[in-house]
C-alpha cells in the first residue's frame, strides 16, 4: 500500500501537468500576437495596406473567370434551347449528383425497404384479428374517397414504374432488353409519365384538402408512436379514425413529399412557360428523384401494412366495410365514435341479400 | 489515331458570324435549333471579345453519362455523336451538358421535345455514310470524306480551329508565342479535362 505522502505527490504531479499542458496551448495562441505590440496594428492592416481593395484586377482574367463560372455574353442566335452562358457549371454537378448518390443510395434504399419488410413479415408475421370476425361491418371509407384512393394509387404505381425505368433503365433493363427495345419502351414510358403526371397531382391534392381533417395529432398519436403502433408491448394502442402511422404517411408522404415531387415535376413538365434555366431543370430533375425514390420506401411500407401485413384492413379500402373486431383492435376510439353516432353495424350476410336483388318470385318465363 | 477538337482563338474572332452560318446551311439544320452560335462578350465595350460555341466533343462527355437510353457514343477520333432512333427527348443532355450545345425542334408543355440535335463534328451518325437518311438526320459526312468542319474550314480569320488536338494545340502555342500575351484555350479544361 502506498503511503499518504506518495498519493499527494501523484496527485500534485497530475495538476502540474494539466496546468503546464493548458499554459503551452494559451502561449502558442497568445504569443504570435506579441507582433500587435510592436508594430502599430493599424499599418498592417489599414486601408492603405488593403491587399483586395489596392490591388485592382485585370480586366481580362475577369472576363474569361465570369465566362468559366458561368457569366453571360450576348449572341445574335434565337431558339428554345439557345444560351448566352459559355459554361454552364451545373451540369457535371447534375451529373455527378444523379450518376453517383442518387442511382446507388436510392437503389440500394429501395432494396433495403423491401429486404427489411420481408425480415419484418418473416419474424413478426401477419397482424391477426386477435378474437377472430365478428361478422358484423361498419363503413369506414365512402365510395369517392375509395375511387380517389385507388385512382391515385394506381397513378403512383405506373408513376413509379415508369419513372424507375428512366432512372435506373440503363443499368437494369438494357443489359436485359438491348438499346433499341429499351429506347421504344422508354419513349412510351416518358409520354406515359408525362402525361399521367398532372392526373395524379389532382388526385394528390384532391387527398390532401379531403383527408387533412382525419389526420390532425393528437396525443393518442403520442401514445400510439410510444408502443411503435402495437409492436412494443402486448396491448394495441388506442386510436382514432386514423393512427399515428397512418398521419404520419398523411403529413410526410403525402402531404410533405407529395408536393415536393408535384412541384418539381410541374416545374419540368412545362418548359414552355419559359423562367426555368438549367439551374432550376436540373435541381428539379434531382429534388424530384431523391423525394420520389423516399416516396417509393414508405409506399412499400404502407402497400403492406394494408394488405399481407394486418388482417382485415384492406376490404376497408377494397369495399368501404371493415368488421367490428378489427374497428375495435386497431381504431377502438373511431369505433365508439361510429357507434355513439348511431351507425348500426350490419352483417355480412345482410350486405350480401342488399347487393343482390331479391329473386322476383319463381322462375322467369320461358326457361 | 487522331483526338478531334475545337478551339475557337478569342484574339481572332471576329464575330462575323459565317461558322453558323455555314453549319447551318451545310446541314440544313431547322429554324429554331442552332448547332453553333457565336457569344459576345461585353458586347459593346473596350475589351470585347468573341467565341464560336458547339459541341466540344469532351473527353468524358457529361451529356452522355445521364443519357437514360445511352444513345451516346464516341468515335475513334474522339467525336461524340449520337444515335436519333435512340433519343426519346428527355432533355438530360441539356441540362448536364457544360457548352449548352444540345437542341431540339420543339420546347412545347408536357415536355415534348422531339429528337435531340447538335454538332457532329461534321461526321454523320450510325446510318451507313452519306446515305438519304445520315443527310436528313445528322447531315453530310465531310470527316468521312477526309474534310474538317466545315465551320472552321471556312472561318475568315482561322479563328475557329478544328482537328486534331495536338496539332491545334501546336497552331495556337505558335500564334501565342509569335503575338505574346497569355493563351486563353476557352472551355478545354471543361471539355478535356485538367492536363488539356
Amino acid at each position: 500500500m502506498r503511503s499518504q505522502s506518495e498519493v499527494a505527490r501523484s496527485a500534485f504531479r497530475w495538476r502540474a501537468m494539466l496546468w503546464s499542458m493548458l499554459a503551452i496551448i494559451a502561449l502558442a495562441m497568445a504569443l504570435p500576437s506579441v507582433g500587435y505590440l510592436v508594430a502599430n496594428a493599424a499599418q498592417v492592416y489599414g486601408p492603405d495596406r488593403d491587399f483586395t481593395e489596392e490591388r485592382a484586377t485585370n480586366p481580362r482574367s475577369d472576363m474569361w473567370r465570369d465566362a468559366r463560372v458561368g457569366q453571360g455574353g450576348f449572341t445574335t442566335q434565337t431558339g428554345p434551347y439557345i444560351t448566352n452562358t459559355m459554361i454552364s457549371n451545373i451540369g457535371e454537378n447534375y451529373r455527378q449528383l444523379r450518376e453517383g448518390p442518387i442511382k446507388t443510395w436510392g437503389g440500394w434504399f429501395l432494396v433495403l425497404v423491401i429486404v427489411a419488410i420481408a425480415l419484418f413479415a418473416a419474424i413478426n408475421g401477419r397482424s391477426r384479428l386477435e378474437e377472430g370476425r365478428s361478422g358484423m361491418t361498419v363503413e369506414r371509407w365512402k365510395t369517392y374517397e375509395r375511387i380517389l384512393h385507388w385512382f391515385t394509387a394506381i397513378s403512383f404505381i405506373v408513376l413509379t414504374i415508369t419513372g424507375l425505368s428512366l432512372l435506373f433503365g440503363r443499368t437494369v433493363l438494357i443489359p436485359m432488353f438491348g438499346h433499341t427495345g429499351f429506347a421504344t419502351y422508354a419513349q412510351f414510358a416518358m409520354n406515359l409519365h408525362n402525361a399521367l403526371g398532372p392526373f395524379f397531382a389532382v388526385g394528390v391534392i384532391l387527398m390532401i384538402v379531403l383527408w387533412a381533417k382525419h389526420n390532425i395529432p393528437n396525443k393518442t398519436d403520442i401514445q400510439w408512436f410510444r408502443q411503435g403502433g402495437g409492436i412494443i408491448g402486448s396491448k394495441h394502442p388506442s386510436a382514432g379514425k386514423l393512427n399515428g402511422g397512418e398521419k404520419l404517411w398523411f403529413w410526410l408522404g403525402v402531404f410533405a413529399m407529395g408536393l415536393i415531387v408535384i412541384i418539381s415535376g410541374f416545374i419540368m413538365l412545362f418548359p414552355n412557360l419559359g423562367f426555368q434555366t438549367r439551374e432550376v431543370m436540373a435541381w428539379s430533375q434531382i429534388f424530384h428523384a431523391i423525394v420520389a425514390l423516399i416516396w417509393i420506401g414508405f409506399f412499400f411500407g404502407h402497400a403492406y401494412i394494408g394488405t399481407l401485413g394486418t388482417e382485415g384492413a384492406f376490404e376497408g379500402m377494397a369495399h368501404g366495410r371493415v368488421d367490428t373486431n378489427w374497428a375495435k383492435q386497431h381504431h377502438d376510439l373511431w369505433y365508439e365514435e361510429v357507434i355513439a353516432s348511431g351507425e348500426k353495424p350490419i352483417s355480412e350476410e345482410e350486405l350480401r341479400r342488399q347487393k343482390r336483388p331479391a329473386p322476383t318470385g319463381g322462375e322467369a318465363p320461358g326457361h | 489515331m487522331a483526338r478531334m477538337k475545337f478551339l475557337c482563338d478569342a484574339e481572332r474572332c471576329i464575330e462575323c458570324q459565317a461558322c453558323v452560318t455555314a453549319c447551318k446551311n451545310e446541314h440544313e439544320v431547322p429554324w429554331g435549333v442552332n448547332r453553333r452560335r457565336v457569344i459576345v462578350m461585353n458586347d459593346g465595350r473596350p475589351g470585347e471579345k468573341s467565341v464560336s460555341v458547339a459541341c466540344m466533343h469532351c473527353t468524358d462527355a457529361p451529356c452522355a453519362a445521364v443519357c437514360p437510353v445511352d444513345c451516346f457514343y464516341t468515335t475513334a477520333d474522339g467525336i461524340v455523336l449520337h444515335d436519333k432512333d435512340l433519343c426519346i427527348g428527355c432533355g438530360y443532355c441539356f441540362y448536364a451538358c457544360p457548352f449548352g450545345a444540345p437542341q431540339y425542334p420543339q420546347q412545347t408543355a408536357f415536355g415534348v421535345r422531339g429528337k435531340m440535335d447538335k454538332c457532329t463534328f461534321c461526321a454523320g451518325g450510325p446510318e451507313e455514310a452519306h446515305s438519304r437518311a445520315e443527310l436528313t438526320k445528322y447531315g453530310t459526312n465531310r470527316v468521312e470524306e477526309g474534310k474538317l468542319p466545315l465551320c472552321a474550314e471556312m472561318c475568315s480569320t482561322k479563328a475557329l480551329l478544328a482537328g486534331d488536338g495536338d496539332i491545334v494545340a501546336d497552331i495556337f502555342r505558335k500564334r501565342v508565342m509569335t503575338r505574346g500575351g497569355r493563351p486563353q484555350t476557352w472551355g478545354w479544361q471543361a471539355a478535356y479535362g485538367q492536363d488539356a
